[in-house]
């Protein structure tokens, strides 16, 4: 009854300790290997984790999202969110953005900013993509605008960069601080557009002119709309509550690849 | 009334465990972190049905495009539970699943489904079935014998559950993942869109809730003390007198 006793204290000890350090050792290796959100605290942040390390192995870099025929475009494409109140970019819609300037910086060798005619001198890319909606609600629509990573390799990201911040025009007034992050496996992605065209013509206000973010592997609320700055850094943990976007602070995930 | 070996005339009530135990352990450890994440999906669920109770079938659906079904609820959109919701459904499907795959193995590996939830050639009898049927149209309580093994209601419901409607609630689920059909679009594709997806998503969810319910007016008819009693220790324990 003692030996018993003991042995399956033994044996428990050791379980414990081998599941123990055999999780810190994934999660260090995970680490390593960009496999961990930055919004992974707490009990619900280990779903998260687990959801987005997943995905990342499975997806990697080169997955691509389906695209549909012309046909499919939908019919009706609804937004959430209305433009941005402020002053700032009221003052841009009369003369069609001609005033508005994209700021590219961060970690990059050449921080620089953008007009809406010299993104369009890019190479152009276009892709019919569904997007569906956290709540739900999907469409498919025609997106047109320059790859990002065509923008990230002309300032010159450097190596130690991790994720690519976006910050729109604040839809609020008083403004709220509302940023989001994506990191580098989706901000290289050949279909990660910054749109400034929709089904064929500009990009209406509501989604988002002059110009978006088009993530296709995830969800409609990482494709941050009127934006004004594109930021390359190493961490967000020091941005915002660090949990890489003001979507994760009201929580929702950060990821959302689903 | 039974009698003490030692002094005899003195009555004593004998416990007895009926063996072999009714529920293999790995049955009841996964059965009970089942029931939590379950609580959790269904739950966390509900808050995101609500944020858009429309279904669609097809790739896309939205408010002005026509629906499938509009479910008599109103849109709820600004509840504080509805982001958090999406974290807690997620991390209650990675528990359901981890937890469906060591069942599912173990359940191989002991022989449990075929000993315990195949249907043998004598659950397909027409007087079996409709014996069955009938006790249950009449809500006979089961005896202890009865209680012994699985009848053909359970074992077709059970083997329904674990091997039909989970899996495709799995699969549904990863059908609406972008992310996922970007590597697999057949995931999503079979099932004519995303919207079809989510569409299935919901009823399979609705047909478990009911399963639920069904289950538990069945563990209530059989004595939920009893029954529960089983599904935590392992076996009935019985009062019994000794013959």
């Amino acid at each position: 009854m003692n030996r018993m006793t003991r042995r399956r204290v033994i044996t428990t000890g050791l379980a414990t300790a081998a599941g123990v350090s055999g999780l810190a050792a994934a999660a260090h290796i995970a680490n390593r290997y960009g496999l961990i959100p930055p919004d992974h605290q707490g009990i619900l942040g280990a779903g998260e984790s687990l959801t987005y390390a997943a995905q990342r192995i499975l997806t990697s870099r080169h997955s691509q999202a389906r695209e549909f025929s012309r046909s499919e475009i939908s019919r009706v494409a609804p937004v959430l969110g209305n433009p941005p109140v402020i002053e700032e970019y009221q003052r841009l819609v009369p003369g069609g953005f001609t005033d508005w300037r994209l700021t590219v910086d961060g970690l990059v060798s050449r921080p620089s900013s953008f007009s809406l005619a010299q993104l369009r001198r890019f190479p152009v890319h276009s892709q019919i993509t569904h997007q569906a909606c956290e709540e739900g609600w999907s469409f498919i629509a025609e997106w047109i605008g320059v790859q990002l990573s065509y923008v990230l390799d002309l300032v010159g990201t450097l190596p130690q960069a991790k994720y690519v911040v976006f910050t729109p025009y604040e839809n609020d007034d008083p403004p709220n601080v509302w940023w989001e992050s994506i990191d580098m496996a989706d901000a290289l992605h050949p279909q990660t557009l910054l749109a400034y065209g929709m089904n064929g013509s500009d990009l209406p206000i509501p989604h988002g002119a002059p110009l978006r973010l088009k993530v296709p592997r995830q969800l409609g609320y990482k494709n941050t709309k009127y934006l004004r700055r594109v930021t390359v850094t190493d961490s967000v943990a020091k941005i915002g509550k660090g949990l890489g976007g003001s979507f994760p602070e009201d929580g929702y995930s950060w990821y959302a690849g689903i | 009334m039974a009698e003490s070996a030692q002094f005899s005339g003195l009555p004593v009530q004998k416990f007895e465990v009926l063996e072999p135990p009714r529920h293999a352990l790995f049955v009841r450890v996964t059965h009970w972190i089942y029931t939590l994440s379950f609580f959790g999906l269904v739950l966390s669920g509900i808050a995101i049905i609500l944020a858009h109770p429309r279904l669609y079938w097809g790739e896309t659906g939205a408010v002005g495009a026509p629906s499938l079904i509009d479910l008599p609820v109103p849109f709820v959109r600004d509840i504080p539970i509805r982001g958090p919701g999406r974290y807690v459904h997620f991390l209650s499907a990675w528990i359901c699943v981890i937890t469906g795959l060591i069942y599912v193995l173990a359940g191989a590996f002991t022989k449990h489904f075929r000993r315990n939830l195949l249907p043998t050639r004598k659950h397909f009898s027409w007087h079996s079935i409709s014996q069955v049927v009938l006790d249950h149209l009449r809500f006979k309580k089961p005896t202890e014998d009865d209680a012994q093994s699985y009848n053909v209601l359970q074992r077709f419901s059970y083997l329904a559950v674990v091997f039909v409607l989970l899996p495709l609630m799995i699969w549904t689920g990863l059908a609406m993942s972008p992310a996922i059909v970007s590597v697999f679009p057949f995931v999503v594709t079979v099932f004519g869109g995303q919207q079809s997806a989510r569409t299935i998503h919901f009823f399979v969810a609705v047909f478990l809730v009911v399963f639920l319910l069904v289950h538990l007016a069945m563990v209530c008819l059989a004595g939920f003390k009893l029954r529960t009693g089983a599904m935590i220790v392992g076996c009935s324990v019985v009062r019994r007198d000794r013959p």
